[in-house]
């Protein structure tokens, strides 16, 4: 596999979809990516020409939910080309070999197509105490992903593992787990977070690099801009509630019923950039808020430490585990409140000994005036 | 008891007062509203979304009493340099051996009630005036935060000078929960500070709560020369 990578093109006529089918799915994936119809052109064209990318995808500190969500993208010929695609020479959970064949499938690749091939990790690095809490063939995932990097084009971290350390580095993060960009410094990374990204982002992403040979535009922390631009919130079909100030107060109230915001159970929406209520999972069926569960926020950095998931305001680090910001700001203002009523006691008790000034006016002599 | 000749100071000029009570008036609307956002009212309604706005509305007070506020802050940090002795930056950062000094006076005297010789600071006393220093920094995080989460919703190119922040703070779900954590800061910075007008007025009898009216303090000559 791989040493004479064929076109995406070859490749669906090989499987036996028609041109049709090809020209359907080009369309499809430029529509996902927010290209615009004149464009579409360059992909089929991309898509005739340009031989597979070699890619290698990594699993380390992950659940598999990256692959799972890729496997199902919506479009037929995305699900089943695009795995065939993009050369994936290397992948734990889909490759038919298993120990030394897989291995060396990975190493052939790395040294064929060394500056050539794409590397996909999914799953966070644990860098504490070497690396030990991940070993694969015997190798640490820091080393493995060090070697594996140096030799690739670009590197597209995928789902919030990779991107930003997901649950196993929320506190007390115990291996150290780290994303890919603290790692590789001096390669292009590309960020898919989400748990898991949606399956057409994932797909868009890979086809983008593909067509156009070049990273598509990142906003300031590396994600793509036509996926991750806009705020679940901004997309939402609720959001005419939550400008009317129309909340949810529990879940199996009548305003849940109704479909009001989802803002006061704790819906992330506002602060989490996806494009979930655009894109939509399972072949577009729904997505959380539609289902009427708040959005977690699930793309965001540090989710999990920002819980609980079903209030607005995160716990305050301390406290109890209910206990927000507002309660401790509460007790704050109390102590506060007390401490002035006792200063102002004091004062009262001791005002005559320590500020002479304070005696009544009547006390005084006579002969005040007010000099300029 | 000798006769005691009172001066009349002309302590805070117009923009010093000015700055004063719109900040007032701006940081009231902005903890007010600012509450509301984190926690809205529970509202039950029988008429559908389209017809009500009353949340938008509150946030957008929020964002233009915000702006006032920023505008009004970027004036009275000029204002620190421009302006009389008495509005100088120089009050607001200890750095002479007398503000120290002055400092530690005023938490034995004025905090913890020890006895000592009756202190007369004509402007603001050297540990009020790091308080209000410390509360301008609290102004500039505020507005960083608050520009930082506007931004994304903004198009202005002033607001997109600060979208760094959120990636700097971890996230905008951070940026959110310190923004808020800092509104508390606000109404306990409030409680303190008009306790302690109340205070020095009540204990030495110079005017200072209708100083912010009328810019007026009223020093006992013999003491100051």
């Amino acid at each position: 596999m791989g040493s004479d990578p064929i076109t995406v093109y070859e490749h669906a006529m090989m499987k036996g979809y028609s041109r049709r089918d090809f020209i359907k799915m080009c369309t499809w994936l430029g529509a996902l990516m927010g290209i615009e119809a004149s464009g579409v052109g360059r992909i089929v064209k991309a898509m005739e020409v340009k031989r597979r990318i070699p890619v290698v995808w990594f699993h380390f500190q992950e659940c598999t939910c990256c692959s799972e969500s890729f496997i199902r993208s919506s479009h037929p010929i995305v699900a089943d080309i695009l795995l065939d695609k993009i050369s994936l020479d290397y992948t734990e959970t889909l490759q038919a070999a298993a120990g030394y064949q897989a291995e060396e499938a990975l190493h052939q690749t790395m040294q064929n197509y060394k500056g050539e091939y794409l590397m996909l990790v999914e799953g966070s690095v644990p860098t504490a105490d070497n690396g030990v809490y991940c070993c694969i063939a015997g190798r640490t995932a820091l080393d493995i992903v060090k070697e594996a990097a140096s030799g690739a084009k670009a590197i597209i971290a995928w789902g919030s593992c990779a991107s930003n350390g997901c649950i196993q580095s929320s506190k007390p993060n115990p291996t150290s787990a780290t994303p890919i960009h603290k790692i590789i410094k001096d390669k292009p990374i590309i960020k898919v977070p989400g748990c898991p990204p949606i399956g057409e982002v994932m797909a868009g992403t890979i086809v983008y690099l593909l067509t156009f040979d070049r990273l598509p535009e990142l906003d300031s922390t590396g994600r793509p801009k036509a996926f991750y631009s806009r705020r679940v919130h901004d997309t939402c079909y609720r959001r005419p509630n939550y400008d009317a100030g129309l909340f949810v107060e529990a879940f199996d109230d009548e305003n849940a019923r109704k479909g009001y915001c989802l803002y006061k159970m704790g819906c992330r929406g506002p602060v989490t950039y996806n494009a979930c209520a655009v894109t939509k999972w399972n072949d577009g069926v729904s997505y959380p808020i539609q289902s009427g569960h708040p959005c977690i926020g699930c793309s965001g950095e540090g989710f999990w430490d920002n819980g609980p998931f079903y209030q607005h305001l995160a716990s305050f680090p301390g406290f109890g585990i209910e206990d927000t910001a507002d309660t401790v700001g509460k007790i704050a203002a109390g102590v506060t409140a007390a401490g002035i009523v006792a200063h102002s006691v004091v004062t009262n008790i001791r005002k005559n000994k320590l500020h002479p000034n304070s005696k009544p006016l009547t006390e005084m002599p006579n002969k005040q005036e007010g000099v300029e | 008891m000798s006769t005691v000749t009172i001066r009349r100071i002309y302590v805070w000029d117009i923009p010093v007062r000015i700055y004063h009570w719109v900040n007032f008036v701006a940081l009231g609307v902005l903890a007010v509203t600012g509450y509301l956002i984190g926690n809205p009212l529970a509202i039950q309604s029988s008429s559908e979304a389209y017809a009500n706005y009353w949340f938008g509305t509150v946030r957008f007070v929020h964002f233009a009493a915000a702006f006032i506020f920023i505008f009004n802050f970027i004036f009275r940090i000029y204002w620190g340099f421009a302006g009389s002795k008495y509005a100088n930056w120089r009050n607001f950062i200890p750095h002479t051996r007398e503000q120290l000094k002055e400092m530690a006076d005023v938490i034995k005297i004025d905090v913890l009630q020890r006895k000592g010789k009756p202190l007369k600071s004509i402007g603001h006393n050297a540990l009020a005036g790091l308080s209000y220093f410390i509360c301008f920094l609290i102004f500039v995080f505020q507005a960083l935060t608050g520009l930082a989460m506007y931004s994304k919703m903004s198009g202005w190119f002033f607001t997109k000078w600060f979208a760094w922040v959120v990636p700097f703070m971890g996230g905008d779900e951070s940026v959110r929960q310190w923004h808020h954590i800092m509104l508390w800061f606000f109404v306990i910075f409030a409680m303190v500070h008009v306790y302690l007008v109340f205070y020095h007025d009540y204990v030495e009898g110079r005017g200072i709560i209708s100083s912010m009216a009328g810019g007026w303090k009223f020093i006992e000559e013999d003491d100051r020369g």
